[in-house]
């Protein structure tokens, strides 16, 4: 069976999604000569420029310019290389496209999507590590995603493509270099529905992209210790399975959220926010977030660990709950 | 085109001759565009007097005295043709032939409104007559704009966009992004800057280092310095006229510079009293409906009696559209729990 990496994924989805409807068109900056995490190689070459568009350093205009292409009627999948770079073009991102459908009471249509790198970990540097989930997730009217898997990211994105809706596809630059088996063929993952990567009664660990392999990690560690973990992969963050979320709570009592963005106000503070409204009387312990620091993301190794959540954060959380203690929680540190 | 000296609001200024072609269009064409300009004024002073009455949900930005700049621009457009224009956009979709009706009722928060009663004023849209949106964030539909010319050049479809902006515009960083990516990628869409003197209170001139806002900076973009007198319906639509059979020859972008003048304040809660009188008072001389009148009077195109019959009977009857639509039922609140994805809906979750 053939081994696809995280960043192979990617083309591999526009490659699937382009030749099926010709209608999807690329672009951003450095698309054509595959992009600098590689995640478009050899696109221009099979579809041609008219297919695949190199953009000044302009994200005003790339992501507008997806918006009036998506308004006449294309698909177009923008690049916003690093995701910290939404910042520049949030007006684009939060005021128009969030809201073009709604308050033109349906009249324009933003079937869109804007990918591209996101996450930290590889000591990047405050300006090109955030996990910006929580901006777009401040925003009615987009829809997010953040794969976990190769398949995923492959599936996720399809789906995406196909989509209605504008939608942010974030891309943790931490898995590119990630590999799963791969059976080859078409591939499509539909939107809102959450992945349970592990099933155990006595802890949910509730995770999206990078963070669901830490919960993964630390499911095989709390398992040493006689603790068994549901996985849950939310996969989207818009539309929300939160119904899979309950559910798992409701079984095992306990809930720990593992979110990278800072956790001063993260996604996971919206998922507690839902156990503790419509959960509440099956929870047994508080729930516990491990979140990102609330600091801009240090470079050196040891700091930027120091403010990221990891497997060995996940356990701690995870036992604290089962020992009866209440873990430390991310948003009290300073 | 040749160019010919024409004194605008600023003085002197190098524009299009269009003495030729004014005299070769048909008088008819001329008072098609005075009715069409003279709706919108009165459709608009109608606006202003529900404002102050307090039935206008939120603001409104007029645009009267602007009137030529956007029926000149809608009518060298066709049908596949598009425009988007900005929260002093009234005129813009008026213009295209968004109902009146509709977009009245979108003003009073009425069932049937335009956008559903969720627009307002400031994002009346009507893409059913090619109106692509008003936009509130000043710049922000400009890379819209440029998207949707880019769809127009991949897809072969023969469409122009026209965009229309203010002076203040020129100096957000989404204008200079989007013009240059249009000029870059020779994308089919027709600037339109409407200078009217002011960045909302304040006058362009004190925040512009150069003299004209859009013409002297579209040399940066490789593009040449268009100049016209927005007061004047002829020569906007010959200058429109240009630059739309331009971009449909595929030859790119053109980045116009209508002068022209804010009758009104910068929205109707706004009195204008940071402009002088003696300015107000010498741009009501040039008012673009009170030109044309007069003109079409001079040719013999259209008697002063008929003029003012007509402005009487248009009068008239946004007054009777406004009884009618006050007397209309308003908006249902539960409304606003839909349409937030295509579908209709607006969950987020399950």
């Amino acid at each position: 069976m053939a081994q696809l990496t995280f960043r192979e994924a990617v083309a591999a989805a526009l490659d699937q999604e382009m030749a099926r409807d010709e209608t999807v068109v690329l672009l951003g900056e450095d698309v054509g000569s595959g992009g600098v995490f590689k995640t478009t190689a050899g696109l221009r070459d099979r579809f041609g420029p008219e297919r695949v568009w190199d953009t000044p350093i302009s994200e005003q205009a790339i992501a507008g310019a997806a918006m009036g292409a998506a308004a006449a009627g294309l698909r177009p999948v923008a690049e916003i290389m690093f995701s910290d770079f939404y910042a520049t073009c949030w007006d684009q991102v939060a005021n128009e496209i969030a809201k073009a459908c709604y308050m033109t009471g349906g009249q324009l249509r933003m079937p869109l999507v804007i990918r591209g790198s996101n996450g930290g970990g590889l000591g990047f540097g405050a300006q090109h590590s955030q996990s910006i989930e929580n901006w777009a997730m401040c925003v009615p009217g987009v829809k997010i995603v953040s794969p976990s898997t190769p398949d995923d990211m492959w599936g996720l994105l399809a789906a995406s493509i196909r989509d209605p809706e504008p939608v942010l596809v974030l891309e943790h630059k931490a898995l590119f270099g990630t590999k799963s088996e791969w059976p080859g063929g078409d591939h499509v993952v539909p939107l809102g529905e959450a992945a349970l990567r592990r099933s155990g009664e006595d802890v949910t660990l509730v995770g999206l992209a990078r963070t669901v392999g830490m919960c993964e990690q630390a499911a095989v560690a709390l398992a040493d210790e006689g603790i068994a973990a549901d996985v849950l992969d939310l996969r989207c963050l818009v539309p929300l399975d939160a119904a899979a979320v309950l559910a798992s709570a409701r079984r095992t009592g306990r809930v720990v959220i593992v979110e990278e963005n800072p956790g001063q106000l993260g996604w996971g503070a919206a998922v507690a926010a839902i156990l503790a409204e419509e959960a509440f009387d099956d929870l047994r312990a508080p729930i516990v977030r491990v979140s990102g620091g609330n600091v801009p993301l240090p470079v050196a190794t040891a700091m930027e660990a120091e403010v990221m959540p990891s497997p060995e954060k996940v356990v701690v959380a995870a036992r604290g709950l089962l020992e009866g203690r209440v873990p430390a929680a991310s948003t009290a540190r300073v | 085109m040749p160019r010919a000296t024409c004194v605008t609001i600023f003085g002197e200024v190098e524009a299009p001759d269009v003495t030729a072609v004014r005299a070769e269009r048909a008088a008819p064409e001329l008072r098609e565009l005075y009715e069409r300009m003279l709706r919108i004024r009165q459709f608009e002073a109608k606006v202003d007097v529900l404002y102050r009455q307090g039935r206008v949900r939120g603001p409104a930005h007029l645009g009267l005295g602007q009137e030529a700049i956007a029926v000149g621009v809608a009518s060298v457009l066709g049908p596949g043709d598009h425009s988007l224009g900005t929260y002093r956009g009234h005129a813009h979709a008026l213009a295209r032939g968004a109902p009146e009706e509709a977009v009245l009722r979108e003003l009073l928060g009425r069932v049937g409104g335009i956008c559903g009663g969720k627009g307002g004023s400031m994002h009346i849209t009507s893409v059913e007559h090619g109106y692509y949106g008003s936009y509130a964030i000043v710049g922000g539909h400009i890379p819209t704009a440029v998207g949707m010319a880019w769809a127009s050049r991949i897809r072969r479809d023969g469409a122009v966009t026209a965009c229309f902006f203010g002076d203040g515009t020129t100096n957000i960083g989404a204008f200079h992004e989007a013009v240059n990516l249009a000029a870059v990628w020779k994308l089919p869409v027709v600037f339109v800057c409407e200078n009217n003197l002011y960045m909302e209170y304040t006058p362009i001139g004190d925040v512009i280092p150069v003299d004209r806002p859009a013409a002297d900076r579209a040399p940066a973009y490789g593009l040449a310095p268009i100049v016209v007198d927005g007061n004047d319906v002829a020569a906007v639509r010959e200058t429109a006229l240009a630059a739309v059979e331009r971009a449909r020859r595929g030859d790119g972008p053109s980045l116009v510079e209508a002068l022209t003048y804010r009758l009104g304040g910068h929205s109707v809660a706004d009195g204008g009293a940071y402009r002088d009188p003696d300015e107000v008072a010498a741009a009501r001389t040039r008012d673009p409906l009170v030109r044309l009148a007069t003109e079409l009077a001079r040719s013999g195109a259209m008697t002063v009696e008929a003029s003012d019959a007509l402005v009487a009977q248009v009068k008239a009857e946004m007054d009777a559209l406004a009884v009618r639509v006050l007397a209309e039922p308003t908006a249902d609140g539960a409304d606003a729990w839909t349409g937030m994805w295509s579908d209709g809906g607006a969950t987020w979750r399950n």
